[in-house]
């Protein structure tokens, strides 16, 4: 059997049935880690010997006929941006590559405690900013459906590792579609939880009012099994809500009859592909088929969420980035003669040209005299987007959409026109603007054999009814079950 | 017009503490320029009379007991540092001679 290509809750059952020894499980996803990386160049770093520490010891309590946790044996990839103790957590930046936590975030410790194994530490765009894992200062992940075409991103080698069947499933972070559109890109299921329904304690910080972990997986019932571990109130994190969790594979009836589906007519956007205008027609065309009602709804201000997204996020990076002085951790110059100019120099060889752009436009907004008409009016369009949704959702249950405006693009398409490479988040950006959660799913091909993302959106703290969706829609659709052909 | 010059270019820099190449500033002012332009397109909403989001959850002041608890040890706490000395991170000197 060929383990890796095993869905979480597959695995699971076989474990808890103590059919497949969580050994064996691990070492098949390390022979397969093997036989991708070379094309594929998912993995910062690797954890072998740690994984397989951890199986044993679920081995021997499958032996001995103990209860395991319930996730015990399943193997994970983990964004290097979620800090790990003991291993190199990077965020693909040269500033952090010899940066080692001597802590786990809260995440980890929710994983750990119901028994997933963490493979690796997945690559990314640096510190998270960027649509296509181009912005890495180590390496360049492929998209596994075309190894021309980029991941998408930021969380382009979580995306790439579980659509490879590198992991049996990932988690990543989204500030602006950082895991629905890699998701997309690579045809698997990635869901964005609600703005405080999981833990950021040691999440690496990009744009906090933003940030939000999720996960990546081979099908809905996968996310929903994962969100269920990661999500929760936490001492730690002031800004995770209070909010009971629900079991969420428990909402995964099937049944959308009656539900109302919006369709904002603002997402028919000049520069959409043709192909993913199609299969999006198809998709709605499918939920009405399962008894769902299509509504026209209006979201007026989202041709205005690429730029207020700009401002917020580069301001609040700007601000999170000033930690990165080369005085307590991470890289620090050789060549500096006194202290500012030690900060000065640190900085300039440690970030990537993304990562300085973002600062400097983020310090520019937040600048004496600029402040007012860039920042402030930015968190007041914030609010105008927030009004568009919960308007919306007064004649909805959900919100479908694209979850980007086309499918993967070529390495370097977009790479000098930083603008292009943020419109590419158009589709993703106001849920996080709003709070809102929102799940990709893949809804088919195009000719030339690309993922095509599905993005469907919800109410706050609504996880439950976009996972009935998208379960029921891949219930009702093949396209989740297709691999690529490595 | 230019919505940003090379000027304040260096300016925000210094704000930043981000030392830049002659060609890096070069490139950034005609990056930031591009990029603002877009951004005027949210001169067209009139927002006189809306509220700033600043954070989309309810939030509250978060009180605790002010008790001791265990904390990162000392020695994990100076392990990533770049530059020590006994239990100080070391840094290049503030005070010029």
């Amino acid at each position: 059997m060929e383990l890796h290509r095993l869905t979480i809750h597959e695995l699971r059952d076989l474990i808890q049935k103590g059919e497949v020894s969580p050994v064996r499980v691990v070492q098949d996803f390390l022979i397969r880690i093997g036989q991708m990386e070379d094309q594929i160049q998912a993995f910062n770093t690797l954890t072998p010997r740690m994984a397989v520490g951890f199986a044993k010891k679920f081995e021997e309590m499958q032996g001995r006929r103990e209860k395991l946790p319930p996730l015990a044996g399943v193997p994970l990839a983990i964004k290097d941006v979620i800090c790990t103790k003991g291993v190199a957590t990077t965020c693909s930046s040269r500033i952090l590559e010899n940066y080692v936590p001597p802590f786990s975030a809260t995440v980890m410790a929710r994983l750990n405690a119901a028994g997933a194994l963490m493979l690796g530490k997945t690559n990314m765009d640096e510190f998270a900013m960027g649509s296509s894992t181009e912005n890495s200062a180590f390496k360049k992940t492929r998209n596994p459906w075309n190894l021309g075409c980029v991941p998408g991103g930021s969380s382009g080698g979580s995306a790439a590792a579980v659509a490879a069947d590198m992991c049996a499933g990932a988690l990543g972070s989204d500030t602006g579609g950082s895991i629905r559109q890699p998701g997309g890109f690579c045809g698997i299921a990635a869901l964005k939880p609600t703005y405080g329904r999981v833990s950021r304690y040691g999440l690496v910080a990009f744009a906090s009012s933003l940030d939000q972990i999720g996960p990546l997986a081979k099908d809905v019932r996968d996310a929903a099994i994962l969100l269920k571990v990661i999500a929760g109130h936490d001492p730690l994190d002031s800004t995770s809500a209070n909010v009971p969790v629900p079991d969420y594979e428990a909402a995964l009836t099937g049944e959308i009859k009656g539900l109302r589906v919006g369709i904002p007519s603002e997402y028919s956007i000049p520069g959409m592909d043709p192909e993913v205008e199609s299969a999006i027609h198809q998709a709605i065309r499918v939920l009405e088929g399962l008894g769902a009602a299509q509504e026209n709804v209006s979201l007026p201000h989202t041709d205005y969420a690429v730029a207020t997204y700009y401002l917020v996020a580069t301001a609040e990076a700007s601000s999170n980035l000033e930690r990165y002085d080369g005085v307590k951790y991470g890289y620090r110059t050789p060549r500096a003669e006194h202290l500012i100019d030690m900060y000065m120099k640190t900085r300039r060889e440690g970030f990537g040209p993304e990562v300085k752009r973002r600062i400097m436009l983020g310090t520019y907004a937040l600048s004496a005299g600029y402040y007012d008409a860039y920042y402030l009016k930015a968190l007041k369009v914030r609010t105008l987007i927030r009004q568009d949704f919960t308007e919306a959702f007064k004649r909805c249950d959900v919100i479908v959409t694209p979850t980007s405006p086309t499918p993967a693009f070529k390495f370097g398409e977009k790479m000098d026109d930083p603008l292009q490479m943020y419109l590419s988040d158009i589709f993703t950006i106001s849920g996080n603007l709003a709070g809102v959660p929102g799940i990709s799913v893949n809804c088919g091909f195009t000719k030339s054999g690309l993922p095509i993302g599905l993005q469907v959106i919800g109410k706050p703290f609504d996880e439950e009814t976009i996972l009935r969706v998208a379960h029921a829609y891949e219930q009702a659709t093949p396209w989740h079950r297709e691999r690529p052909r490595l | 017009m230019a919505k940003i010059t090379r000027k304040e270019v260096e300016h925000v820099a210094r704000l930043a503490r981000l030392e830049l190449t002659e060609e890096e500033k070069e490139r950034m002012t005609a990056q930031l320029d591009s990029i603002l332009g877009y951004i005027d397109k949210l001169d067209e909403l009139d927002t006189s009379q809306v509220e700033p989001t600043t954070t989309v959850i309810p939030m509250v002041s978060v009180m605790r007991e002010d008790a001791v608890r265990p904390s990162l040890k000392q020695e994990d706490a100076l392990a990533n540092a770049p530059d020590r000395q006994d239990v100080f991170f070391r840094v290049p000197r503030i005070i010029e001679d």
